[in-house]
């Protein structure tokens, strides 16, 4: 199948800096994608090129199989950008139906849809209350419906659960699954890890105006893994160094051990057997998207390009 | 296009709707209307009363020296410099001899400075004084006198203007009104509807929303949005304010005796000249009064005026506001900024403004024709011209490059300020100034 959006050597480049510097790849339809990057990376100046709002400098943009046209497309597209923000003194039905006009959607139309989401999310009340009403959770709720309402095929979420509770914010998720379900692509940003390895199927990290990383998550953390294994036992105070594996860190009935080039996991265990170490668990230990994040991530100075100008 | 309608209308009916509009729309006129009263009130009833004591050696002056709401006049014995105030006098008047017509002056001390106004009639009074003496010495009767100064007031100036073969009658009295009160009217408008784009702007920047917007408008489209939809709510206001005033004036007319409305339809139909013997002299002094308003308000090309003043206000505003949408958008939570930022648009303002007022008592200086070339004063001191008549006071290639350099202004100022705008109305946490955006004009951003 045709990926739905693909970048190709995308560049933007400011007066001071490489915001966004040669970065393509492709981004499956139905899927739920990942950007990830540390502050200052330039996810938001690749999201506002995706978005239309920016022009790249360099290379190319193909939504749906044609090249990006930022006037006819914008319908196609919904974002929900980091910063957000409404008008406080409107009445939230009125400015749900504005916005979705300005999206293309005729008044009928996006006076059905509001109703339908709102009685969805529970919202139904909200119609004749103003903006400045509302909690902070309340109106990215309502973000969320603006962003969806007008059925875009790829829907853009900058830190979709920033300010959200537990209970608001598992609301949102599955209807981000369900979204997808029906065939609506996702692309999600955001820099908190365990969200990403929760939702996304598909990641890329970017830093420094560059892509560092581009995979599934399973193949990611498969390439980054570094045959540490777990062992869960007893008498785990017995388990020492060997040619076979190297203990990596000990904790009460546990250890994490290092296989040593060249050997399998069965050795290991052969070995431990030969010990009399009492195995209860023994699986292997994956990297977390965290780790992989800071090991590519520090040490290049991004922290500090985040304070320039943009 | 279509969507910058939507825009339009979202900015149009917000404030339209908005309590406060309603209220400024119905209270503005009434208090125009109360300040105007409120201070004819004042120099009516608010005008200090001078009790002035004469000393006059001559003898001639004390029957030519008549009482005014204002002054009155006595000539006590007895009464000097050091003891008027005590016997009750604001000032003494000290006549010397007057002898062969040499030169002498007359010495006015008072307990407080007079006013120039007052100084005057003073001045008068005692010259038309000397000027009868002198008729009497010459031989004419004080009864001869009287009966020609009453006789003689009947004449009065009539301006007209030259339009090829025909002339019409002209007023410099109303276009200055005219012209000033258009002028202002346009200045201050263009204080508060610039302000007002400005805080919109300032307003979607800082609640973030701007940027939702934009994802699926342009940024030019949002700002034109804006600045049409608020020019709309100028002209709604201006509209019905107008409205309010033809509305006030008929109910007013409708509440004169039915005497006195017949006479003025009288009046109208005949031209001024009532039929039969007198003339004006058989209607009543309050329908001539009421006449010659409306026959002087009648003089003023109305259609000219209202078509120009309407172009006027919208190509000024669109000219200001841009510029104002321009700094609004650079602007980040602090309104100090802003401050600063719209001097350099606030002074050309003021500057107008004072350039009409000199334009309202001379149409037709230099600096008069220049400062209504410049798009900057244009609106302003072109409406100021064009009360004195159009092509007696201004030709119409004048109007018409005036109106044509405006145009192109706006174009231009529109802009300028989109390329401002679309940068700044994204960019948070950095202090801008205009040496910034001028860059951002001349290099590509986007």
């Amino acid at each position: 199948m045709d990926p739905l959006l693909s970048l190709k050597h995308l560049q933007k480049f400011y007066a001071t800096q490489k915001a966004v510097d040669d970065i393509s790849f492709d981004i499956q339809q139905g899927s739920i994608f990942g950007l990830l990057g540390p502050n200052g990376a330039g996810k938001t100046t690749l999201l506002r090129m995706i978005t239309g709002i920016f022009y790249p400098d360099a290379g190319e943009i193909i939504l749906d199989g044609k090249a990006f046209n930022p006037i006819e497309d914008i319908s196609k597209i919904g974002y929900m950008p980091e910063e957000r923000g409404m008008y406080k003194k409107m009445k939230i039905g009125e400015q749900a139906l504005y916005l979705a006009q300005l999206k293309g959607l005729s008044k009928g139309e996006a006076t059905e849809r509001i109703k339908y989401w709102f009685k969805k999310l529970e919202m139904e009340s909200w119609w004749n209350k103003k903006v400045e009403d509302l909690s902070k959770g309340m109106s990215q709720k309502l973000q969320f419906v603006i962003t969806v309402l007008h059925e875009p095929k790829l829907i853009i979420l900058d830190e979709p659960f920033s300010g959200l509770d537990p209970l608001n914010a598992n609301l949102i998720k599955d209807e981000i699954y369900g979204l997808a379900k029906k065939g609506a692509t996702i692309i999600f940003s955001t820099h908190r890890m365990e969200q990403v390895e929760e939702i996304c199927d598909h990641i890329v990290l970017v830093n420094l105006g560059k892509k560092i990383l581009d995979g599934t998550v399973k193949d990611i953390k498969q390439q980054y893994k570094e045959n540490i294994f777990s062992v869960q036992a007893s008498n785990c105070e017995n388990i020492g160094d060997n040619e076979i594996f190297n203990i990596v860190r000990k904790e009460e009935e546990k250890v994490l051990v290092k296989i040593n080039p060249g050997f399998s996991t069965n050795q290991v265990l052969s070995q431990l057997i030969k010990d009399n170490i009492n195995i209860v668990a023994y699986n292997e230990q994956l990297p977390s998207l965290n780790d992989i994040f800071i090991q590519l991530v520090e040490g290049t100075h991004a922290s500090t390009r985040a304070f320039q100008n943009q | 296009m279509n969507k910058t309608w939507l825009i339009i209308q979202r900015e149009y009916s917000t404030r339209v709707k908005n309590k406060r509009f309603i209220i400024v729309t119905f209270l503005m006129p009434l208090l125009i209307v109360g300040l105007i009263a409120g201070s004819a009130y004042l120099s009516i009833s608010g005008t200090e009363h001078r009790e002035i004591a004469v000393v006059d050696p001559n003898g001639f002056i004390q029957s030519s020296l008549k009482n005014t709401s204002q002054i009155s006049f006595s000539f006590p014995k007895d009464v000097d410099t050091v003891n008027y105030i005590k016997k009750g006098f604001t000032d003494i008047l000290i006549l010397p001899k007057f002898e062969d017509k040499k030169k002498a002056d007359y010495i006015l001390r008072s307990k407080k400075s007079m006013g120039l106004t007052l100084q005057q009639t003073i001045t008068t009074k005692i010259n038309s004084a000397i000027e009868d003496q002198m008729l009497q010495e010459a031989g004419i009767q004080q009864s001869v006198l009287d009966s020609i100064h009453s006789a003689s007031q009947f004449a009065e100036l009539k301006a007209y203007e030259d339009k090829g073969g025909s002339s019409k009658e002209s007023n410099a009295g109303l276009a200055m009104g005219i012209g000033y009160a258009s002028g202002l009217l346009i200045y201050i408008t263009m204080f508060i509807y610039g302000a007002m784009v400005m805080r919109g702007v300032m307003e979607e920047k800082t609640n973030r929303i701007a940027e939702v917007i934009i994802s699926s408008v342009k940024p030019f489209e949002l700002m034109m949005g804006k600045i049409i939809g608020i020019g709309a709510v100028g002209l709604t206001q201006f509209l019905m304010w107008i409205t309010l005033i033809i509305t006030l004036t008929s109910v007013a007319m409708g509440l004169l005796p039915a005497d006195v409305q017949h006479q003025v339809a009288a009046l109208q139909q005949s031209n001024g000249q009532m039929a039969g013997a007198g003339g004006m002299a058989q209607a009543s002094e309050a329908a001539t009064k009421i006449y010659q308003m409306q026959h002087t308000i009648q003089t003023a090309n109305w259609p000219l005026i209202i078509s120009c003043f309407v172009f006027y206000f919208m190509g000024g505003f669109l000219f200001y506001s841009a510029l104002f949408a321009a700094v609004g958008s650079v602007v980040n939570e602090d309104p100090q900024d802003a401050q600063s930022l719209m001097f350099p648009i606030t002074m050309p303002l003021i500057f107008s403004y004072l350039i009409t007022n000199m334009v309202t008592q001379n149409p037709n200086t230099p600096i008069a024709f220049w400062a209504s070339m410049i798009p900057f004063s244009s609106p302003m001191v072109m409406m100021a011209r064009v009360a004195y008549g159009v092509p007696s006071a201004v030709s119409y290639w004048e109007l018409g490059l005036s109106m044509a350099i405006l145009i192109a202004g706006f174009l231009f100022t529109t802009w300028l300020s989109g390329k401002i705008y679309r940068t700044g109305i994204l960019l948070y946490g950095k202090k801008v100034t205009w040496k910034v955006m001028l860059k951002w004009v001349t290099t590509k951003q986007f």
